[in-house]
């Protein structure tokens, strides 16, 4: 089953005078439990691509069809409502709110879906023991390690169980120790039935994925299943 | 319904972990509302003190009173130079009125003299003396801490007795027992029969009976003044109120006979009477009142104006976690109410603050000038400030609400 569905999509900024295409004209796939990952150099086009397919933004030209809702047209308020439910964002700079504990963070989307407190803490709670961090959750962000804040971001974009987890090089930010833990948590989830698009440049990360989309210039260069590359460990999809 | 208080709870409590996370500049942000709030709030009370001595001061005066007089007090219609060249009113048209009028329930003549009054070493100046008859205590509501008002045998014989009023006693008898004792005004010998209850309308100045004295009418002419120099003024006590009208009538048309007007001349005299003196003082006090609320209403916009300030910078500052609430789902009304919540909370918060400090100056003014305190002065400095921070808090919350996630979020 298809969850996102985009055709001919293009991004045109205007800088000064001057037209930038960011994307020209793009059009995939993407199917429920897939592990998708996109690269390509800097200038490519894949942080606008992570935008739209985010909802963050919306195409200048084309189609995004989300889960058979056109909301390539949608105003903010529309859009917001869709990133609330539907997608699980990671960054590279997690992104949480600094003043705010591991809870408290893990709580916010679903203060916005309308959730009361108590369940909110209880879902909250569960979510932060599913990565890994019980023990951590009266924490802030400044009292917590690099891959511990990156785990309260995934548990706060797991937590309103989403139909795709958007995840911008997480591990940038991480050495490669910890970015290891993190894709392993990144493959656990997949394997529990998740779909993840991931963006990087790098290609060991990239390679945690069953599928890598390459882009360059605005446009898809190469999109090809790897699974076929691999062989498979016990513990799912690995490294050659 | 539940939708939105749901999201009000949660705006309320996202607003209270910003401020909580920025106490100094909450605390310095709420300065400007705080003097703005206090100031009005003293201003409110001030005026409000204000208004009700004078309308103590009228109340004193008695609701059934008219005073008959060369002049119109609260003069609208008549010009000035028509009523400085009528004739003056004399004790003998008071004589013949008072012979004439049978409504009234009493009546008594008044003319006063500006003088100094003496006791040993103590001394008060610019006393107004009334000079009047027996009769002038049933046209008031007046009160005596101790003694009495002269009586007719004293009053006709033009005996040279006074009574005091009460600040005018406090001053010459410091230490008290006034009752008895001489004083001298304008070095006659005047013996003190009584002393006046404080009456406290301090507003009415010379009028004021605190700082009052007064003598039996014939000694005026006799040590101050000639009988012609200053027009006398009556005092008239309607039974009651209903009948006010029907003395005024009466009155007029005595009056008329009294003083020789043919039918077609115009009455060379006034009725006065309470009300056109409340009339007055109300349009005093409301101008007043506009121009003391409106420069204190300043202040408080320059503490408005504070307020925005600080929360456009607040939304600058956090362009980056508005940028991460709108990516994980915030609508604009999210944002915008949160913002517009935190500076509605910072402005009650220095709301009332300003209307602690309101109470307290105002309880220490108090000793000084009449201040009132009252419920809907509280009311209305919460409704103010919260009015206040909703509206300096909606443009920067509304540039929050607006921004864009993309941006937001790539925004150190």
């Amino acid at each position: 089953m298809n969850i996102i569905n985009i055709e001919h999509i293009a991004k045109i900024y205007q800088v000064g005078s001057e037209e930038v295409h960011a994307l020209r004209d793009v059009s995939l796939k993407i199917n429920k439990n897939e592990y998708v990952a996109i690269m390509g150099p800097s200038g490519s086009g894949k942080s606008t691509l992570m935008n739209i397919l985010g909802c963050l933004d919306t195409p200048t030209k084309g189609l995004y069809d989300f889960k058979g809702t056109n909301v390539s047209q949608m105003n903010d308020n529309e859009l917001a409502a869709i990133r609330n439910k539907e997608i699980g964002f990671v960054f590279q700079t997690f992104n949480l709110l600094p003043r705010s504990d591991a809870l408290h963070n893990v709580e916010l989307p679903m203060i916005y879906a309308g959730v009361s407190s108590y369940d909110r803490k209880e879902r909250a709670r569960l979510a932060l023991d599913h990565v890994g961090l019980s023990d951590r959750i009266h924490h802030k962000p400044n009292e917590l390690s690099g891959g511990q804040r990156q785990r309260v971001a995934i548990a706060r974009a797991l937590v309103t169980a989403p139909s795709i987890i958007l995840a911008d090089e997480p591990t940038g930010n991480l050495d490669t120790k910890t970015g290891e833990d993190i894709m392993a948590l990144f493959n656990e989830i997949f394997e529990q039935g998740n779909t993840i698009i991931l963006v990087t440049h790098e290609e060991y990360i990239a390679e945690h994925a069953a599928r890598i989309i390459r882009l360059r210039d605005g446009l898809i260069e190469r999109d090809e299943d790897v699974t076929k590359r691999y062989v498979p460990k016990k513990n799912g999809a690995s490294k050659l | 319904m539940k939708n939105y208080l749901f999201e009000l709870k949660e705006g309320l409590l996202i607003s209270l972990r910003a401020i909580r996370a920025n106490k100094v500049r909450a605390v310095l942000t709420t300065l400007g509302i705080v003097i703005g709030i206090a100031s009005v709030v003293l201003m409110s009370t001030a005026i409000k003190g204000i208004d009700n001595a004078f309308q103590k001061g009228v109340a004193s005066l008695g609701s059934d009173n008219l005073y008959i007089d060369k002049w119109q007090w609260f003069n609208n219609d008549i010009p000035f130079w028509q009523m400085r060249n009528r004739r003056n009113i004399t004790l003998a048209d008071y004589k013949r009125y008072k012979e004439l009028a049978k409504l009234p329930a009493a009546s008594a003549p008044t003319v006063w003299s500006n003088q100094t009054i003496k006791q040993k070493e103590h001394s008060v100046e610019f006393i107004f003396v009334q000079g009047t008859t027996d009769e002038y205590i049933n046209t008031t509501n007046l009160n005596f801490s101790e003694g009495r008002f002269f009586n007719e045998i004293e009053s006709n014989g033009g005996r040279e007795v006074c009574v005091l009023g009460s600040e005018v006693a406090k001053k010459l008898f410091p230490r008290g027992g006034a009752i008895d004792n001489d004083i001298k005004i304008k070095g006659h010998k005047f013996k003190v029969i009584g002393v006046l209850a404080e009456q406290g309308s301090w507003v009415m100045g010379n009028f004021n009976p605190d700082n009052q004295a007064f003598i039996p009418i014939q000694n005026i002419f006799k040590y101050f003044q000639s009988e012609n120099f200053r027009s006398v003024t009556f005092n008239v006590r309607a039974p009651n109120s209903q009948m006010v009208e029907a003395v005024k009538e009466e009155a007029v048309g005595i009056m008329r006979r009294v003083r020789g007007l043919k039918y077609n001349e115009e009455n060379d005299f006034s009725i006065n009477q309470q009300e056109a003196l409340l009339k007055t003082i109300n349009q005093t006090v409301g101008v007043i009142q506009i121009a003391g609320l409106f420069i204190t209403g300043l202040s408080l916009f320059v503490g408005a104006i504070g307020i925005m300030n600080i929360m456009f910078v607040s939304v600058k500052e956090r362009t980056r976690e508005i940028g991460i609430r709108k990516a994980i789902g915030a609508k604009r009304r999210s944002i915008l109410g949160q913002f517009i919540i935190e500076s509605a909370i910072i402005c009650l918060i220095g709301g009332m603050i300003g209307l602690v400090i309101a109470i307290i100056l105002s309880l220490i003014i108090n000793q000084f000038l009449p201040t009132s305190v009252q419920a809907d002065a509280f009311i209305l400095a919460i409704v103010i400030s919260i009015l206040t921070g909703v509206l300096s808090g909606f443009a920067p919350a509304y540039t929050a609400a607006k921004l864009d996630p993309v941006e937001a979020l790539r925004y150190e």
